[in-house]
């Protein structure tokens, strides 16, 4: 194939005969475009006399003009340019496609010499050029930076009052249902208790082992300068009953179900199901929120409690195999010092928990506009909110606690 | 003339299921041929078998009489041949805007500098009829006729030779689809195009087809010009072309009085 090239008569001696590369050649040919031009059909009065006259330069295109010879065909224009050429010979071109046309559409005044299926092409590409819609440049000013730090806290308070809102949304639900106004779905309880809850065990009870084993090494490393290597029973079992178990088991669950919640409503919502839930009478809130609310509402709690188990049967096992700590001491320790209180405080957390994971996670997929794409964010932002929420009321909590003397 | 694609003794089958049977087809330089058939009678596996988006288990598929190998991961578009493809909801990158999809395939493709391939980019996109300010849209906020037009315009991109389009007037209104028919036809006049298309919509085969592939029977039962196409005496075109609709479409009011609006597109072609 050819490459494309230009011509311009009589200074011949620029063009380059590789094949491949640009043949540009320029020159100033008196009267060449004008004497042509005035023959030809297109615009022979407004060009012909007034803008070229005597002293028009022309050019003539050769080889193909396509989107794959795009480097040689913008030499070719750019030079056409500079010589301030407006007519072109396309007489000898033998191949067009957009790209070309666009181009020779951009610079000359008039094309001649294009074959009957050419010329249709550049007379559509022609016919698309008017005015460039002029883009906006981005504004850097210190003005955009305190709109845009506007607009962010507008947002974040926006988001609370609709987390708030759609938390009594559900609390009303869940008090319609007591007041036998609506229905508890309680095959979907049962489906979404299974995947949020029996389906999680193994992940929440290896995690937890594997922490409450990490706390016991570190607890033993530091107490066994002290000689107090026993204590690290009390650390596994205060840490796991008030705090851990609860918190990474919520931190699992918020990655793992708030996000599911997300993505399966942010789907439904996309796809316009929800709307068509609405449209046949049925409420949206009975029949996706609240079996999703009431399974972690159940299953956070049990799941808490296998957690706080494997935390500690993970201590156990480091005190028995490194500390020299047998099991049978461990267990008798355990019975010693521990009180229930810490139990409950950590369980007491568990639904709490529950109820911000699930709230944020279907909130987030009702929020879901249009595109898939809407989809991941918001199911990005379910999780990170989730988390953000279960580490901030634990911190509330371990306060409220603290003044409490529990 | 020129043969483009020719396929020959194709053959799909799903688990127990005989989708294709020796299915011969044929498409020609320049024309539009339409590719017909009942719900589930194969119409899409067939498109993408030959654009090799689908493995088929035997036969061969020839594009520009190039033996194209039995694969699932697309055709290789690199150079010639060039196929440009619509897929039926615009299959647009819903994290770019509409000007950004049209560019991608001008930026991966080809040495274009950034300013010449948004020039040509926009150029598509007002060749396909959109206006300029859908350009900066991102395809979640337009509406289903504008994302097919986009679509198209992103097949457009790198020129193609021919142009594939799965039902490219399903979803739209019938006015709506009308200048959809219009604007194949303007743009196999303008730019040269092949364009294969599976549609099940009669007004669209009528207006724009040269020829009709009816596709039953696991294979290509007939493949001629709509007219001849109507007559034939197979159950299912008979059942299909004698249908309530299909008369309402010949008597021809309805499609008349679309076609006379539609061509607000051919300002486009009018030289300036």
């Amino acid at each position: 194939m050819q490459a494309a090239s230009l011509e311009f008569p009589g200074e011949l001696d620029y063009a380059q005969g590789a094949n491949g590369a640009a043949q540009v050649g320029a020159n100033d040919a008196n009267g060449h475009g004008a004497n042509v031009h005035g023959a030809n059909v297109h615009g022979a009065n407004v060009h012909g006399a007034n803008v070229h006259g005597a002293s028009a330069h022309g050019a003539s295109a050769h080889g193909a003009w396509l989107l794959s010879n795009v480097v040689s065909m913008e030499a070719a224009v750019a030079r056409a340019r500079a010589r301030g050429a407006k007519q072109l010979d396309a007489a000898s071109v033998t191949q067009l496609d957009t790209a070309g046309a666009l181009l020779w559409a951009k610079q000359f005044d008039v094309v001649r010499g294009l074959d009957a299926e050419h010329q249709s092409l550049f007379d559509l590409v022609r016919g698309t050029l008017h005015a460039e819609p002029v883009a906006a440049p981005p504004n850097h000013s210190i003005l955009a930076v305190l709109e845009r730090m506007g607009r962010a806290v507008n947002l974040a308070i926006a988001q609370l009052s609709l987390l708030l809102d759609f938390t009594g949304r559900t609390l009303w639900s869940f008090g319609q249902i007591i007041r036998g106004k609506r229905k508890l779905r309680m095959t979907a309880v049962f489906h979404h208790m299974e995947r949020t809850g029996l389906d999680a065990v193994p992940i929440v009870a290896l995690l937890c082992f594997l922490v409450g084993a990490v706390v016991a090494y570190l607890g033993a490393t530091v107490l066994k300068d002290f000689g107090a290597a026993l204590y690290t029973v009390e650390l596994v079992n205060f840490s796991f009953q008030r705090e851990f178990g609860v918190l990474l088991t919520a931190i699992i669950v918020a990655g793992r179900s708030g996000s599911a919640f997300t993505a399966e409503l942010g789907t439904m919502r996309s796809r316009e199901e929800i709307d068509a839930i609405a449209s046949l009478g049925l409420d949206p809130m009975e029949l996706l929120v609240v079996p999703r609310v009431t399974a972690l509402l159940l299953m956070l709690p049990a799941l808490t409690f296998i957690g706080m188990l494997s935390g500690i049967v993970g201590g156990a096992l480091v005190g028995s195999a490194e500390l020299d700590i047998s099991t049978a001491m461990f267990i008798t320790r355990m019975r010693d010092v521990s009180e229930a209180r810490h139990f409950f405080v950590g369980m007491g957390k568990a639904p709490v928990f529950a109820m911000l994971i699930a709230v944020v996670g279907c909130l987030e997929g009702m929020k879901v506009r249009g595109s898939a794409e809407s989809v991941g964010r918001h199911t990005t932002s379910s999780v990170v909110q989730g988390i953000f929420l279960v580490i901030l009321f634990d911190a509330l909590f371990a306060i409220f606690f603290m003044k409490l003397g529990l | 003339m020129n043969v483009i694609l020719k396929v020959r003794g194709l053959r799909n089958v799903f688990g127990s299921q005989v989708v294709h049977e020796n299915l011969d087809l044929d498409l020609y330089q320049g024309e539009i041929l339409g590719v017909v058939g009942g719900s589930g009678a194969g119409k899409s596996v067939l498109l993408r078998s030959v654009l090799g988006l689908h493995r088929f288990q035997a036969g061969s598929v020839k594009w520009f009489g190039k033996e194209m190998p039995a694969t699932n991961s697309g055709i290789s578009n690199q150079g010639e041949p060039r196929l440009g493809i619509m897929f039926q909801d615009g299959a647009l990158f819903s994290s770019l805007t509409v000007l950004e999809n049209v560019m991608l395939p001008l930026k991966e493709h080809s040495q274009i500098s950034a300013s010449f391939a948004h020039e040509l980019a926009l150029l598509k996109i007002r060749l396909v009829g959109l206006p300029d300010n859908a350009a900066g849209k991102y395809p979640d906020t337009l509406s289903g006729g504008m994302r097919k037009r986009a679509g198209i315009a992103r097949a457009l991109a790198l020129d193609p030779q021919v142009l594939c389009l799965d039902e490219p007037t399903s979803g739209l209104d019938p006015i709506g689809a009308a200048e959809f028919d219009q604007l194949v036809l303007t743009l196999r006049r303008s730019l040269g195009l092949s364009v294969l298309m599976v549609t099940h919509d009669l007004d669209s085969l009528y207006a724009t087809c040269d020829r009709v592939a009816v596709l039953a029977d696991r294979h290509v039962v007939i493949a001629d010009t709509p007219a001849v196409v109507s007559a034939s005496p197979h159950p299912w075109v008979r059942a299909c072309f004698d249908g309530p609709r299909a008369r309402a479409v010949r008597a021809g009011p309805v499609h008349q009085l679309l076609s006379a609006n539609a061509p607000a597109l051919s300002n486009l072609t009018a030289p300036s």
